[in-house]
């Protein structure tokens, strides 16, 4: 079954002049996550608050957990969970506070509020923090306390809108590991984000969005296949390229291409580090010393070159 | 009844917010507390009453309508902040009813109306201002004071979700309530002005409130009704009137905006 349908959603902005949605069209099955990955402006945060019931699309259909979100926003607020890209918080006041907060406006009574506040930050390490107001907490600390309050009520449907957007590789990696706890609990989530390591560590699928528009969907690894995997990079002096860029064809079994300014020639290789190996084992019998080698592996600016031929801009909508 | 409620629960968070950083609470009673200290002695010397009592007598009235009709400013970015923070997105994301935020924001901060008139009755009451009308209007007229504040926050509702930035909204707000408040009746006679303006400080809200109040307070309202307007003539009526408009104006137009809004 599908938890989440979106069909031809349009969204325009601005009367019209800024299509933030073109014809988006995807679904997430139950129990699984859905990574959904674009650029800034792709038409990301739109698309969460149009299944979240912040915003009216100007056309098409979306249902989340069977009940049609145009229709019935009132019936969707209760069956799902929604934590921004900025923490959407009460500063002011404690961690405790806000989710007790929350609680009651889930209808929970007030001992049950209680409790649940409790364990909630007991189960995502805030409860040291817990009578601390949120202006004293770590970027880290913060998305937790707001990813807990999209959990008072345990949500069929969740949505992370760039949930590690902004945080240091620490708190992503906290982040990461309290949202692999969520999944095991056999969540339906649908997350985006701007990375793809992120994308392929959190879901079972993704789709790639790109001015407002679905442009590829698959898995990780089927996405990873169409962009081309890894790629082999090795910089050389200036006397030994021609030789190298034979090498390193020869090895890789695609043509490679050379960065003049910075003498790099690269290609992309399917078994990374054997082809690396022999690179360097051929390059040193021919005498050739490398300047720098290394193995890169596909980035988002990779998945959008070869899927759209264009690196992923970086533009602000208007929202 | 969840939207009530609700709304309560959000009224609470707003006192919560008092309690967790109480600098505000002494700040919003400190500021008003000023004005009466400083309209007292700076003005009170050189405006001429025959109210027994002296000048303070009509100032009260005056400042006490000042403070409630700031209600709009302090509402409106309030709500500007939620909206920020993305916390009004939160809320819209609950299951609850659509009202409630607003509802219990304007409900929040008639609650601090109420501290904030008490000290600065107290602090009027100290620099000699003595009502003589009796417990019972005396009640009335700050009655009339919290309902007209409940009122304006409602506009406040209206400007907070209408900004696009949270800074604009303390200008607007202030441009809306400073020429209210000073083209009135509320701190001098509108005698002096300009003739058109006299028209326009007897139609305006905040005089009718005034005068009100200082009818209530027992006093004769000796700084208006020069045109023998029905606004002077009636102030009572005429601001029941007023806060009536204002709420069937920017109620249904406020929970409107809140229901589109989008950050």
């Amino acid at each position: 079954m599908k938890s989440v349908i979106a069909e031809n959603l349009v969204k325009t902005y601005n009367k019209g002049n800024v299509k933030a949605l073109d014809g988006l069209t995807l679904d997430v099955e139950e129990g699984t996550v859905l990574s959904v990955l674009g650029p800034n402006g792709a038409g990301k945060t739109t698309t969460v608050r149009i299944l979240a019931t912040l915003l009216s699309p100007d056309s098409g259909r979306a249902n989340v957990g069977g009940i049609d979100v145009i229709q019935h926003p009132e019936k969707v607020r209760e069956i799902i969970g929604l934590s921004g890209q900025y923490a959407a918080v009460d500063e002011t006041l404690t961690g405790w506070d806000n989710l007790v907060m929350f609680g009651r406006l889930y209808h929970l009574n007030k001992k049950a509020a209680i409790k649940r506040a409790d364990e909630l930050l007991e189960r995502f390490s805030l409860t040291d923090s817990a009578k601390r107001p949120i202006k004293t907490y770590s970027g880290g600390m913060r998305r937790r306390l707001d990813l807990a309050a999209s959990l008072i009520v345990q949500p069929k449907v969740l949505f992370l809108d760039e949930p590690t957007t902004g945080l240091d590789p620490r708190g992503r990696l906290e982040m990461w590991g309290v949202i692999e706890e969520l999944v095991k609990g056999g969540v339906t989530l649908l997350l985006t984000t701007q990375y793809l390591e992120e994308a392929d560590q959190l879901a079972d699928d993704i789709v790639v969005i790109d001015h407002g528009k679905v442009i590829a969907r698959g898995t990780s690894d089927a996405l990873k296949k169409e962009v081309g995997g890894e790629r082999l990079e090795v910089v050389v002096e200036q006397s030994n390229i021609s030789k190298t860029l034979e090498i390193v064809s020869r090895v890789s079994g695609n043509k490679a291409t050379l960065d003049e300014g910075l003498r790099r020639i690269s290609a992309p290789v399917s078994n990374g580090s054997i082809s690396l190996m022999e690179v360097l084992r051929s390059m040193d019998s021919e005498g050739i010393h490398a300047l720098d080698v290394g193995l890169k592996r596909p980035s988002l600016d990779d998945v959008f070159m070869s899927l759209t031929g264009h690196a992923a801009e970086v533009e602000e909508v208007k929202k | 009844m969840n939207a009530l409620s609700d709304s309560i629960v959000i009224t609470k968070r707003q006192l919560l917010q008092l309690a967790r950083v109480p600098e505000v609470l002494i700040f919003s009673t400190i500021q008003p507390v000023m004005f009466v200290l400083l309209f007292r002695y700076v003005f009170g010397g050189s405006i001429a009453t025959g109210q027994p009592g002296g000048y303070v007598q009509l100032l009260m009235p005056g400042i006490f309508v000042q403070t409630v009709a700031f209600t709009l400013a302090a509402t409106a970015s309030g709500l500007a902040e939620d909206m920020k923070k993305g916390l009004i997105d939160r809320f819209r994301s609950l299951p609850i009813a659509r009202s409630a935020l607003i509802v219990g924001r304007t409900l929040g901060d008639s609650l601090l109306n109420i501290v904030v008139l008490a000290v600065m009755g107290a602090a009027g009451f100290i620099v000699g201002w003595r009502p003589t009308s009796g417990l019972f209007s005396v009640a009335l007229a700050f009655l009339f004071l919290l309902f007209f504040g409940y009122a304006l926050s409602w506009v406040g509702i209206y400007i907070g979700l209408s900004a696009r930035d949270a800074r604009v909204v303390q200008n607007v707000s202030f441009l809306v309530t400073f020429p209210l408040t000073f083209l009135s009746n509320a701190f001098a006679p509108t005698t002096g002005m300009p003739r058109p303006l006299q028209y326009v400080a007897e139609w305006n809200p905040v005089s009718t409130m005034v005068a009100a109040c200082r009818q209530l307070f027992g006093l004769e309202n000796e700084f208006g009704a020069t045109a023998g307007s029905f606004p002077s003539e009636n102030p009572l009526t005429m601001s029941l009137i007023y806060m009536a408009i204002i709420m069937i104006i920017f109620v249904p137009m406020s929970v409107k905006k809140y229901q589109n809004a989008s950050n």
